[in-house]
């Protein structure tokens, strides 16, 4: 949660708060340690333009004092790339869900990252749809209930930064709201890396989540999630049954290349003798 | 210089879109439009422009809305299951008022239909495609002349009025070759930036004529963009019914109070006649011979082409049935835009359809051989 | 005057490419008025393939072919699914080596035909070396016996379509099959 004392009040839109989020919410550690994170660049916050889908964590753009654009469900990554294309001097940061990236949007979850487009996308993944109240989603664990998982899910997760990685993304990394240096570093990471960079946050909805799985409070949550959570490094020497259930965390991807745009820069420079169009919108012509 | 090509439908479309200062197409292949696409990929890197190629029409529609807030004038084409899938983003172009251009190559259908023939079941899914209450704006080429100009058209009625403009053209206006002549000046309306009074901008406010000029993301506005009900800074506001109210008839009533400014019809012989033949699109084709051969019977025979089915040219039909005993709808499906003409004419005229489908356009005798039936 | 021209064969002839060369040569050239369409779809690929040309003095509106002046066929598949709606006294040209010409005896009679024979294949392949410019041939044919295009406006429309190093043997291929009838 963002609280009123908090050093990045100043990138919020005050005028909107307070925010939508529950109690105990984790898009508020995610909210601080992104703007941690960004402080951490030479990126200018003027510069950040935010697209989303829909969800809770979708909601996060709204509340920060940048452009923004609120999109369909699903859908925030092509309308990213419309944004990222048209004027590749922004530096764009996509907020998502793991319904909303995962479900909804994985056709275009994996075609960005084949692109590897320069955006920066940051997935909280709480395992469930929170803003309609508590289905189970595409990286809900087996066994986990939801309400439309009421003797429990028998269908595998997605393994997100696994699938991100293997569709072609420069930078993956997947960290939990329990870490939040190591978090902010990864976002750090994710917006100097000029490709698609995907930052897996897991993060609690003990509305939803927590309630449906026994686990009431927000601490408790918090405390499942932390005792879960297996570095990288130590999980690749573990038995794969061993590993049923345990959030891996650590860097996925860190594989430098070619990005969307620099490509079709590259284009236009060897077929024209115009610089790539920027804002051509408000050009007027004679 | 002017320039004299003999090209397709769909490359005029392309070069209509470049003079327009299109410098952004994403897009997915789907036959009849896919060249639009193609001609676009060649044009677009030589005139410093971006083309992608999207995983489906629901990311293109996407990714234009994105391009039109980075600044640029954006488009995309498709046809039959295409438009389909992207009617949800057109709805956020419309809540959101952002200019975008979609051109729409109509085959027949349901579903995947008869990709390589031509229809116009469309017109009613441009006019009700999305949920909910909006006014489309959409312009109808018969010609491949009019799917270059009615595409530079369709660029400035977006930014004029900020809205999603289709041109719904069909597999015959598309694929057809004929001669195109590009001027050496087209007149283009350029977005215009707004300006901040006191510190504030309000980007969803609501001025005299109905449009707020639009920033571009980066311009410094740090505005919110968002496809829920909001108010005029933006925000959401989705449980006040005013706020609702407010804005979706402002929406509405941007393009509605402004219908005569937007609506083109092109009326022959109309002032004499008996009988009017209205046709959209590429029907048109077949009525100058259906007319000729009546008027040479004595048949006073007039044609009006709706070069704008939406917003739908009410006035202008209504005017008609008032002089004319008969109206006769030729149309490449099973009675659309008839419904329409139905209304508008209050009874005052016989409405009579020739709905025709199955691909083919109809043969100026099928318009000629109704005139018959009706003159009796 | 309103001329319609039908130009058949099958997939890979460059049919489509030798109805678009009339095209522009009447409309670009000669300053009359056409439209050029074709086939799409599966018959496009391999099987029959077909293209329409339609040119007049005047405005055209309606832009397709209701039955053609001018039939040309290429190959006997094509010659017999489109001979059907041909003019009485239309001109049909085909070209000899592709078709079984036993069958169309009674239609011609029947509809007093006026039938060429322009051995377009036989001629790019022996007489200019490049079986690929038989269409080309085939224009040369078609301008020599129904005057639709001025000769050169079809050699402007010719330059103005094919491939730049290929116009050379493209205009020799026009002229071979100007001087086959």
């Amino acid at each position: 949660m963002v609280e009123k004392e908090s050093p990045y009040k100043k990138y919020l839109r005050e005028e909107r708060l307070p925010h939508i989020f529950c109690p105990g919410c984790g898009n508020g550690t995610v909210m601080s340690t992104f703007f941690k994170g960004l402080e951490g660049t030479d990126i200018d916050f003027e510069n950040i333009a935010m697209v989303s889908g829909i969800g809770c964590s979708s909601r996060i753009p709204g509340y920060a004092k940048c452009d923004s654009l609120h999109t369909t469900h699903g859908r925030a990554l092509s309308f990213a790339t419309g944004l990222k294309v048209g004027n590749p001097d922004l530096d764009v940061v996509v907020f998502t869900g793991d319904g909303d990236a995962a479900s909804i949007g994985g056709n275009h979850l994996i075609h960005a990252a084949r692109r590897n487009i320069n955006l920066t996308v940051i997935c909280i993944n709480n395992n469930i749809y929170g803003m309609t109240g508590g289905q189970i989603s595409p990286t809900s664990p087996k066994g986990s209930f939801g309400t439309t998982a009421p003797y429990g899910s028998r269908d595998k997760p997605f393994n997100l930064a696994e699938l991100v990685s293997a569709a072609g993304a420069s930078y993956v990394a997947r960290w939990t709201t329990t870490h939040p240096l190591q978090l902010s570093k990864a976002i750090q990471k994710g917006l100097e890396n000029e490709g698609f960079s995907f930052i897996e946050v897991v993060s609690q909805c003990p509305t939803y989540y927590g309630r449906k799985n026994k686990m009431k409070t927000p601490l408790q949550m918090f405390e499942w999630i932390k005792e879960n959570s297996i570095n990288k490094r130590r999980a690749e020497k573990m038995e794969e049954s061993e590993l049923e259930g345990k959030i891996i965390v650590g860097e996925f991807a860190n594989k430098p290349h070619a990005a969307l745009t620099d490509n079709i820069k590259t284009l236009a420079e060897e077929n024209s003798d115009k610089p790539l169009a920027i804002k051509s919108a408000f050009e007027e012509l004679d | 210089m002017v320039e004299e090509r003999f090209v397709q439908g769909n490359e005029a479309c392309a070069l209509g879109a470049i003079a327009a200062n299109c410098r952004f197409f994403a897009g997915y292949p789907i036959t009849p439009s896919t060249e639009i696409a193609e001609q676009m990929s060649i044009l677009l890197p030589k005139y410093g422009g971006s083309f992608v190629q999207m995983e489906d029409e629901i990311g293109s529609a996407g990714a234009i809305i994105g391009a039109s807030w980075s600044g640029m004038k954006a488009m995309t084409a498709t046809s039959g299951p295409g438009i389909s899938l992207m009617q949800e983003n057109i709805g956020y172009g419309f809540i959101t008022e952002t200019p975008i251009v979609i051109i729409n190559v109509q085959r027949g259908s349901p579903s995947t239909g008869q990709p390589t023939m031509s229809a116009q079941a469309d017109m009613m899914q441009v006019r009700w495609g999305s949920h909910g209450d909006y006014e489309p704006i959409a312009l109808a080429p018969s010609s491949v002349q009019e799917f270059f100009d009615f595409t530079i058209k369709a660029f400035n009625l977006a930014e004029e009025y900020r809205v999603p403009v289709t041109v719904l053209a069909d597999e015959v206006v598309g694929h057809m070759r004929e001669k195109l002549i590009i001027p050496d000046k087209v007149d283009i309306v350029a977005r215009k930036r707004p300006e901040k009074v006191n510190g504030q901008y309000l980007p969803f406010d609501a001025p005299e004529d109905g449009t707020t000029p639009m920033p571009a993301f980066g311009d410094g506005f740090n505005i919110h963009v968002t496809g829920l009900t909001h108010d005029e800074r933006g925000y959401p506001d989705t449980n006040d019914p005013d706020t609702h109210n407010e804005l979706v008839e402002r929406l509405c009533n941007k393009v509605l109070m402004r219908r005569k400014d937007i609506c083109s019809v092109k009326k022959e012989n109309c002032d004499d006649a008996d009988i009017v033949i209205v046709s959209c699109g590429s029907p048109y084709c077949s009525v100058g011979a259906a007319m000729k051969k009546a008027r040479e019977e004595g048949i006073k025979v007039g044609s009006l082409k709706i070069d704008t089915p939406w917003p739908f040219p009410e006035e202008e039909i209504a005017e008609i049935a008032k002089t004319a005993s008969d109206i006769i709808v030729p149309e490449m499906n099973l009675g659309q835009l008839v419904h329409e003409v139905e209304r508008a004419a209050h009874g005052e005229a016989n409405v009579h359809l020739i709905g025709k489908i199955g691909g083919i356009l109809h043969k100026p005798d099928e318009i000629y051989d109704k005139i018959k039936e009706i003159n009796g | 005057m309103r001329t319609e021209v039908r130009i058949a064969g099958f997939g890979g002839q460059g049919v489509i490419m030798a109805g678009v060369i009339i095209g522009k040569a009447a409309s670009l050239f000669d300053n009359k008025n056409a439209v050029q369409t074709q086939s799409y779809g599966p018959e496009a690929r391999g099987g029959a393939s077909r293209t329409e040309v339609v040119i007049d003095d005047e405005e055209i509106d309606y832009p397709k072919v209701t039955s053609p002046d001018i039939l040309v066929a290429m190959s006997h598949e094509a010659l017999i699914k489109y001979m059907g709606d041909l003019k009485d006294e239309g001109v049909l040209i085909i070209d000899p080596d592709m078709i079984v010409e036993e069958e169309i005896v009674d239609f011609v009679k029947e509809h007093k035909i006026k039938l060429y024979r322009a051995p377009a294949t036989k001629t790019a392949t022996e007489d200019v070396g490049l079986r690929i410019v038989a269409n080309i041939v085939m224009i040369g044919a078609i301008v020599k016996v129904t005057e639709v295009v001025s000769v050169d406006a079809a050699k402007q429309a010719i330059l103005d379509s094919v491939p730049k190093g290929t116009e050379d043997k493209n205009i020799q291929a026009f002229e071979a099959g100007y001087a086959l009838l």
